[in-house]
Parts: structure tokens; C-alpha cells; sequence
């Protein structure tokens, strides 16, 4: 279709593209594969343009614009690398890089070794803590894309201490750029409303409750703004400071295992544990949110509670018996009360805890084996 | 779902949870939302904060999603009938049904319509005490939408006329032509990950996989072909329900109880305690040694969710991939696994390669999940009915017509639950769960964080009823009802209403269930959990 035929038409980087009205320059790039770096831009939220990482240029108007906000129009003509652009973006990324602690850059290092960063830090003495999220930070992936190394402007001081006072969620107010994404995330995507800005200026600062503790708060522990959040700002507690996103070995996408809503989430794994669960975004039915239970409720998984081996019951007590014999005991007993008492006198509760394959397995087992029809599962209770 | 299935011929939900955000006017009955689908929470307060869509919110606690709602109403408990005839009664007085709907997609309107013509708001409010005025309110609102949903859970169900609940609400939902399109339905949110799935797969009495009856001679001969087997039994079996009262009485000899945990989770605990006390010969075959499986023979340690492939179905009939991320510990394997090699020593073997094949197997023999296969839900999960492969699911339920053709209205009459309060017993018990454990605690009471927000029972209780029993926040008081007693610590909240006091279900030390009824929905045998009569007192 040329440009004659479809007035919606707008051409980012010399090459022309189609758009629907109503979609923003960054949606258009988006959709065609053109990588316009953002920032604060949550996708289920309504663009803020607050941390103009997403700049571009459009031809004719006056200053850059945040593609992130700004409609694609009729012939429109965008530039998303251009010099003036990059010279913008650079300045700054190296902004929010002065915005509180991000010592991933410690002296203007740019390597790309953990390794060679904890020397430095270590080196540099004082104790400073390495970055929680190293090797999982956008402001870090963004610095390295334009080959910053921080340090043109001098930290901004640090003005709230840390948080945690709360069994899940750390907030580290050093880190925090405040690009409002959490923000966003509470009262746009999960509509809590448990956190928003707070203070003015230089002391600005994202609050829960009128400044207090999140455990103080109407915040229900969702983690969805742990989720959103590009920085080290905000962190789970369990896996902050003990498990580095570079440590993850794989993971695994899998369906949530509490209520019926089939949330789809990403287990992360390492040495064979669950270390940290995350939403999937942008795929039903959840488009990346999880609540409490589902994103921290995991430790059972690997807890040392956990049934091991088959038991068999001495009198009032039980002991550990091999596979063989516990499954010859459970059949042999089915099989005697079975020609005993008839089938009917068996029954089996299968469970919503299972999966259908497992279920069917179930039922088949109870009809055609025990030739009953007594299986139900709690779905009453 | 016998109440859905009665009025569609389908029991689950009839639309998608994105459905929600295209609704006009939301219904919510009986659901904590907030606390029990907290993701689905999310997009109801998204339709109404963002998209300014009307939520009504009946519930007889104050609960977290009614500040979002346009109206809460509070019945009394055990009302539900009433109310939702009340609403039907100004619908149809007021000549704001969908004559259309109605007259071409339904049977027994007139029957209905004599029901409920005594069902006038100021006969409900003697009854519900929700003022006539708001109910007649909300009747506008909800047949004034061109598109409205209606979302329900438990607090509808777990009663002894959990059926007549449900069908009320689906005559609801009828009479406004609410079915059938984006953005309407009735919405049965389901408590369990897979409870969807468990139904469809024939984990019930008195069907096989995708819902075919075990009495029907010609799906018994399907599947006698399909597993190579001389004869299936033709009687139903027992219901969980029934289960329990037949070992007690020695009928039953035996049971095989897996990942289920009936002794935190069922009515009357002190009965069910006995009642499997009785059976010569209990296996369990769970992940922790649960209260029920300290009680068996054999125990048999299974494989969780994150150890195992196969497919779970949500709440929306959507079947979504499980996959193992992480290997079991010791010697714990795969349910299926389990069973299959008790099957094969009792001379059937069952030799499956892996869950894939079990899923092509069951695809044979279950129409609904015909063309549901693991290349196609690779990405993003499909919503039976889905006949063939090339088939794209189906979202919304009823689309043309019903299940059963026609949908059947069903004239119900109001009956008082089985329980009420008394002299003795004289503030009413309900029951449910909170944000931070699930079910039974047995996998969110491993999270030490979980615990630490909420370790333990208490009884929510409004600030007139404590000042009335003479009790404080924290005080420990037991709790008696006619079965049993517990003892919690008092939490004084707003979202009590006077005369009526919750208790969530999780912990076992203070099992709610000691002190609920057994008494049952005739037709479908839920408990009721939702109402019974209880007093209270400071514990020494």
C-alpha cells in the first residue's frame, strides 16, 4: 500500500510503515521490529514520558518528542538513532545514572564481568554492597548500549534509607530513579493504590500509606511493582544479597499451582530450586500479574518437610519402605478388599491439585482397575 | 455446577476472566475476590477505577472489592435466593427483561415469573434485610447494561441451596439476555488450580472424561473399546461427601486419597476423623504428610506441580502446559506414575512413555479436548469445547444456543438454611480464606513470610458484637457451635457485620470445620460451610 492510498502512513528510519490511528510512535516502531529503548514505558499503563529515555526525533517539530506519548500522524517522519537523538539519550541515561547508587559503573568500569566488579568494589573499600539486580538491570543494559560509564555527574546524595520491614519486598530508595513505573504498576495494572509519589523536587520519593512501611499499608504484597520495577529499587527479600540474576541456571514456564485463574508464571532455577517465581507478560490470563501467593508462596517446593519415601504403618508408627513394596502392599490390599467386599467398597478422592493427565490416569484407574465408579475430588469443600 | 448445568447443560464458566473488562455492569456474589483470585481482582478494579464500569457487590461481609463497588448489599446468610428472586421480581415488574432473549433462547419464563411474584423488595428486605430501596437499584442497574457479568464463588455454592443459588443467578443472567456474548455470562470462579480440569477428566462419580455418564450404555461401550476392558460399572459411585458417612458406617472398606486433605478441608471434622478411623485399609499419596495422610496405612510420596509435565484447566476452561522445572525429592514421582504401577500389579498395566502421551490418549476419548494438543498450547492455552485441531476454542459458551438448546429457567423458592441461630447459638458463622494461606496451609505454611503475615486463626468479629460478648482485639475465645468448639483471637474489622462472624478454614489447630454443619445441597452435596450457628466466649 503506498502513501497515496492509506494516509496512515509514517516513516521512522527510512522506511515506511502503516498504522491504526491512536497508536503511539513507539507501538508502530513496536510492531515492526524497530527497537526504541525506554525506560518508565509500561506497556498496560498510560504513558507518563517521564524518563525520556524513549526520545526520537520527528522532523519539522521543534524539540525531540517521547515516542512512548506521542501519536503516530499522517507522513510523519521519524529519526530513532539519529546523532541529536543518541546525544540526548546518552545525556540522559547518564542522568538517572547519577540519580542515587548505581555503582554497577564503579569507576568507570564498563566491563561486563561480575567478577570484575565485586574486585572493584571490593577494592574501593567501605563495604558497599554489590547491585542485587547486576546483570538484570535496564539502566545498566542501557548504559552499556550506549557505552557510558557513569560518573559525569556527581550522586545525588542519599536521602531514605532502606526498607525492609516486611517479609517480601525490599525497598532501596538508593537505587530508585524514580521513573513512577511502580507507581503505575500498583494503581493502574493491579489498582491496589498502595503507593504513589510523595515529597516534591530533590526529596521526591515513591510512599506507601502517607510515608510508612508497606507492611502499614494497603499493599497486599502482589510484588507486581517488584516486577516493573528496571532497577535494583525494589527486590525480593529472599532472593536479594543470596541468589544474582546472573546465578539462575534456567527457567521454566509453567502454569500456578493455587486458585483456578491459571496464572502463567516463570519459575527461575537454580541447583535445582525455585529461587524466584515472575509473571508472564503479555500472554493470558494474566499479562504478567501474580499475587502474593503465587510469586513468594514457593518455598514448599524444596521444603525438607517434604514426603520422600514410601511409609508403611507399624502399629502407631510409620517406616520407610522401598517403591516394591509399597506398591505390592497397596496393590495386594485394593486386590483382597476388591474380591472380598466388591469393588464398591473401594473408593478413590483424586484431587484439583493434579493435572488432567493425571486425573484421566485416575478415573481410568478407579473404572476399568477397580471397577467402581466411587472417584470424586474436594471441588465441594 | 449442577446448578449451571441444569439451566445451560454446561457447568463452568461461560465466559473468559478478559471478558470481564468488557462488561457494562459486574455482579460479584459471594466471591472474596481480592483475597481468593486476587489476578482476576485485578480486572475487575481495572473495568471499574479505569473504565468506569459498574460493580455490585452482594456479600454478607464487607469485603475489600465492595469499596470499589457502585453498591453493596449485605444479605443475611443463606438468603441468596431471595435477593437474586427480589432482583428478578423488579426486572420483570418493571418490564426491563430481554423480551427477545427470552422468547428465543429460553423455556419456562411463565413459571418464573408466578415464582417470583411474591418476591417484592419490601417481602425481600423482611427476609435479606437489604433495604428495598437498594435492591431495587441494583435490579435497574443490572438489566439497565447492555452487557453484564456476573462472578460468584463459594459463598454462593457451599450451602444446602447452593443449587437453587446457582440456578437463581443463571435466571438472572437469562432474563437480562446476558449469555452468549463479550462481556456477560455467569462466572463460576474456581477455588482449586486444576478443580476445572479434575471435572473434565472425569475425577466424579457419575461421569468419564468431558462430562459423558458412566449410566449411558453407549459411553460406556466408547470407553470399554478405548481401555480394552470387558465391562464398566454402570452405578454412580459416592460423592466425597458420601464417602466419609459409608466408611463410617463400614460400607466402605477402603480408600485411596490422593493430594487431597480431608481432614483440615471437610464439614464436621470430629465425624470425618472417626469415620476414617473405621476403613481397613487408607493410602495417601500426597507431597508433606498432611493431617489425612498421618492417618494412613500407606503413604506414598508424589512429585508437586514444578516437578512434573502435563496441563492444568483454569477457571475459564482454559488448558495451559505444566512444565517440570525442577527434579522431585528422595524418591517422590509423578502421581500418574504412582498409579499406573499399582494398576499394572493388579494385572492392567498402563505403560505410558510420559504425559504427552497420556494427553493424546485422553484427547481420544474426550470430545471437548479433542484438538487441544502440546504443540498447540505451546504458547498460550486453548478453551474447550475445541472438537479438532483445527478448531480455536471457544471463549464464550452459548453463543447460538445452548448446550441443551434452550435455556431452562427455574422457578425457586426460598428456604431458610439448615441452621440458625438461637438462644444457645447466637451469632451466625462463615467461612472462607484469606489473601495469605490457601486451602489447607499445606504449601503456603512452608513460606515462612506467608506465616509471618498470617500465622494463625482468628475470628473477625464487627466492634458491636465485641463490645456485646464483652471481648477485645487479641483476646483468645473459643468458639462453640453444636458440633464442636476451637478457640481463635479476636480481630475486631469493618468488614464484620453485626450478628455474623468469619472464620477463615486454613489452620488445622483451630480447624474451622469442627464447628461447621454437614449438612448438604441435596443435589449436589456441598456442604454447607457459609452458615452456622455459633456463641462465644472470652477463654479463661
Amino acid at each position: 500500500m503506498t502513501a497515496e492510498a492509506n494516509p496512515n502512513t509514517i516513516t521512522i528510519n527510512g522506511s515506511e510503515f502503516t498504522f491504526q490511528p491512536g497508536e503511539t510512535i513507539l507501538e508502530v516502531a513496536r510492531h515492526n521490529a524497530i527497537d526504541i529503548p525506554t525506560l518508565c514505558h509500561l506497556k498496560a499503563a498510560d504513558p507518563t514520558g517521564a524518563c525520556r529515555v524513549c526520545l526520537v526525533e520527528v522532523q519539522g517539530a521543534r524539540s525531540l518528542v517521547a515516542s512512548c506519548a506521542m501519536p503516530a500522524a499522517p507522513r510523519m517522519v521519524v529519526h530513532t538513532e539519529s546523532p541529536k537523538v543518541v546525544t540526548a539519550r546518552r545525556l540522559v541515561i547518564q542522568l538517572l545514572l547519577a540519580s542515587g547508587n548505581h555503582n554497577c559503573l564503579v569507576q568507570g568500569s564498563d566491563g561486563r564481568s561480575f567478577e570484575e566488579y565485586a574486585a572493584r568494589l571490593q577494592h574501593a573499600g567501605g563495604g558497599i554492597e554489590p547491585c542485587p539486580v547486576w546483570g538484570d538491570c535496564r539502566l545498566q543494559e542501557l548504559a552499556w548500549r550506549y557505552g557510558l560509564t557513569g560518573g559525569r555527574f556527581s550522586p545525588t546524595p542519599v536521602r531514605y534509607p532502606l526498607e525492609d520491614v516486611n517479609p517480601f519486598i525490599v525497598r532501596d530508595f538508593a537505587r530508585c530513579i524514580l521513573c513512577g513505573r511502580c507507581v503505575q504498576a500498583c494503581n493502574e495494572v493491579q489498582v491496589n493504590q498502595a503507593i504513589h509519589f510523595g515529597y516534591r523536587g530533590a526529596k521526591s520519593k515513591i510512599i506507601a500509606a502517607g510515608d510508612r512501611p508497606y507492611r502499614d499499608s494497603d499493599c497486599v504484597f502482589c510484588g507486581e511493582c517488584v516486577q516493573a520495577c528496571p532497577v535494583g529499587a525494589l527486590v525480593e527479600k529472599d532472593a536479594r544479597g543470596k541468589v544474582w540474576p546472573r546465578d539462575v541456571q534456567k527457567t521454566v514456564r509453567t502454569t500456578c499451582t493455587y486458585c483456578g485463574v491459571g496464572c502463567q508464571t516463570q519459575l527461575h532455577i537454580k541447583d535445582n530450586g525455585v529461587v524466584k517465581i515472575t509473571g508472564v507478560q503479555e500472554v493470558a490470563p494474566n499479562y504478567g500479574s501474580l499475587c502474593v501467593k503465587g510469586r513468594f508462596g514457593f518455598d514448599f517446593i524444596g521444603s525438607s518437610e517434604r514426603l520422600k519415601t514410601p511409609l508403611i504403618r507399624e502399629k502407631d508408627r510409620f517406616r520407610e519402605a522401598t517403591w516394591e513394596e509399597a506398591l505390592d502392599r497397596v496393590a495386594r490390599r485394593l486386590g483382597e478388599i476388591k474380591a472380598a467386599d466388591g469393588p464398591d467398597s473401594i473408593a478413590v478422592l483424586t484431587s484439583a491439585r493434579i493435572t488432567n493427565e493425571e486425573n484421566y490416569i485416575a478415573q481410568k484407574f478407579t473404572r476399568a482397575v477397580l471397577q467402581t465408579n466411587n472417584i470424586d475430588h474436594c471441588a465441594r469443600l | 455446577m449442577a446448578g449451571l448445568a441444569a439451566a445451560f447443560g454446561s457447568g463452568a464458566m461461560t465466559n473468559t476472566i478478559g471478558d470481564i473488562e468488557q462488561s457494562d455492569v459486574i455482579l460479584i456474589a459471594g466471591s472474596n475476590t481480592t483475597e481468593n483470585h486476587p489476578v482476576i481482582a485485578t480486572v475487575v478494579k481495572r473495568a471499574v477505577h479505569l473504565k468506569g464500569k459498574t460493580l455490585i457487590v452482594v456479600d454478607p461481609r464487607r469485603i475489600k472489592i465492595s469499596d470499589f463497588a457502585h453498591t453493596w448489599l449485605r444479605p443475611h446468610l443463606g438468603t441468596d435466593v431471595a435477593w437474586i428472586n427480589g432482583m428478578l421480581h423488579v426486572i420483570i415488574a418493571e418490564n426491563l427483561h430481554s423480551k427477545e432473549f427470552v422468547e428465543s433462547r429460553t423455556t419456562g419464563f411463565e413459571a418464573l415469573k408466578q415464582a417470583v411474584a411474591r418476591y417484592t423488595p419490601e417481602y425481600v428486605e423482611a427476609i435479606t434485610g437489604i433495604p428495598a430501596r437498594d435492591l431495587t437499584e441494583a435490579a435497574r442497574l443490572f438489566a439497565g447494561a447492555e452487557r453484564g457479568s456476573i462472578l460468584y464463588c463459594m459463598g454462593i455454592t457451599q450451602h444446602t441451596t447452593g443449587t437453587d443459588n446457582v440456578k437463581s443467578l443463571a435466571n438472572l443472567a437469562m432474563l437480562c439476555g446476558n449469555l452468549g456474548i463479550a462481556g456477560g455470562g455467569v462466572n463460576p470462579l474456581r477455588g482449586q488450580n486444576n478443580v476445572q480440569g479434575a471435572c473434565d477428566m472425569g475425577g466424579l462419580p457419575d461421569v468419564f472424561s468431558g462430562y459423558q455418564k458412566v449410566a449411558d450404555p453407549q459411553a460406556r461401550a466408547r470407553m470399554q473399546a478405548a481401555w480394552n476392558v470387558d465391562r464398566l460399572p454402570e452405578k454412580p459411585g459416592l460423592k466425597v461427601t458420601d464417602m466419609l458417612p459409608a466408611a463410617h458406617d463400614g460400607t466402605l472398606k477402603a480408600m485411596y486419597i490422593i493430594g487431597e486433605n480431608p481432614l483440615v478441608s471437610d464439614p464436621d471434622l470430629n465425624h470425618a476423623e472417626k469415620s476414617l478411623g473405621h476403613l481397613e485399609f487408607l493410602v495417601v499419596q500426597d507431597i508433606f504428610m498432611t493431617e489425612t495422610a498421618a492417618k494412613a496405612d500407606v503413604v506414598l510420596p508424589s512429585a508437586c506441580y514444578a516437578e512434573k509435565d502435563g496441563t492444568f484447566s483454569n477457571t475459564e476452561r482454559r488448558v495451559q502446559r505444566v512444565r517440570k522445572a525442577v527434579e522431585p525429592p528422595g524418591d517422590a514421582r509423578e502421581d500418574w506414575k504412582i498409579i499406573c504401577a499399582i494398576a499394572g500389579r493388579m494385572g492392567y498395566p498402563m505403560p505410558y512413555a510420559d504425559s504427552r502421551e497420556i494427553m493424546d490418549e485422553l484427547r481420544r476419548v474426550t470430545p471437548s479436548y479433542a484438538g487441544i494438543s502440546y504443540e498447540r498450547i505451546e504458547h498460550e492455552g486453548i478453551h474447550w469445547p475445541c472438537p479438532n485441531e483445527e478448531h480455536p476454542g471457544t471463549p464464550i459458551l452459548h453463543r447460538e444456543q445452548f448446550t441443551i438448546g434452550r435455556g431452562i429457567f427455574h422457578a425457586i423458592d426460598w428456604v431458610p438454611p439448615a441452621e440458625r441461630t438461637d438462644v444457645d447459638f447466637p451469632l451466625y458463622l462463615t467461612t472462607g480464606r484469606v489473601l495469605y494461606q490457601y486451602h489447607t496451609g499445606t504449601m503456603t505454611m512452608k513460606t515462612g513470610g506467608l506465616n509471618e503475615i498470617a500465622p494463625e486463626c482468628f475470628v473477625e468479629i464487627s466492634a458491636f458484637d465485641a463490645k456485646a460478648n464483652g471481648v477485645q482485639e487479641g483476646h483468645l475465645v473459643t468458639i462453640a457451635s453444636r458440633r464442636g468448639s476451637i478457640q481463635a483471637r479476636i480481630r475486631v474489622s469493618p468488614k464484620a457485620v453485626a450478628g455474623t462472624v468469619f472464620l477463615p478454614f486454613h489452620y488445622a489447630q483451630a480447624a474451622a470445620n469442627r464447628l461447621t454443619s454437614d449438612a448438604l445441597d441435596p443435589v449436589c452435596g456441598i456442604p454447607e460451610f457459609k452458615v452456622c450457628a455459633v456463641k462465644l466466649q472470652r477463654a479463661a
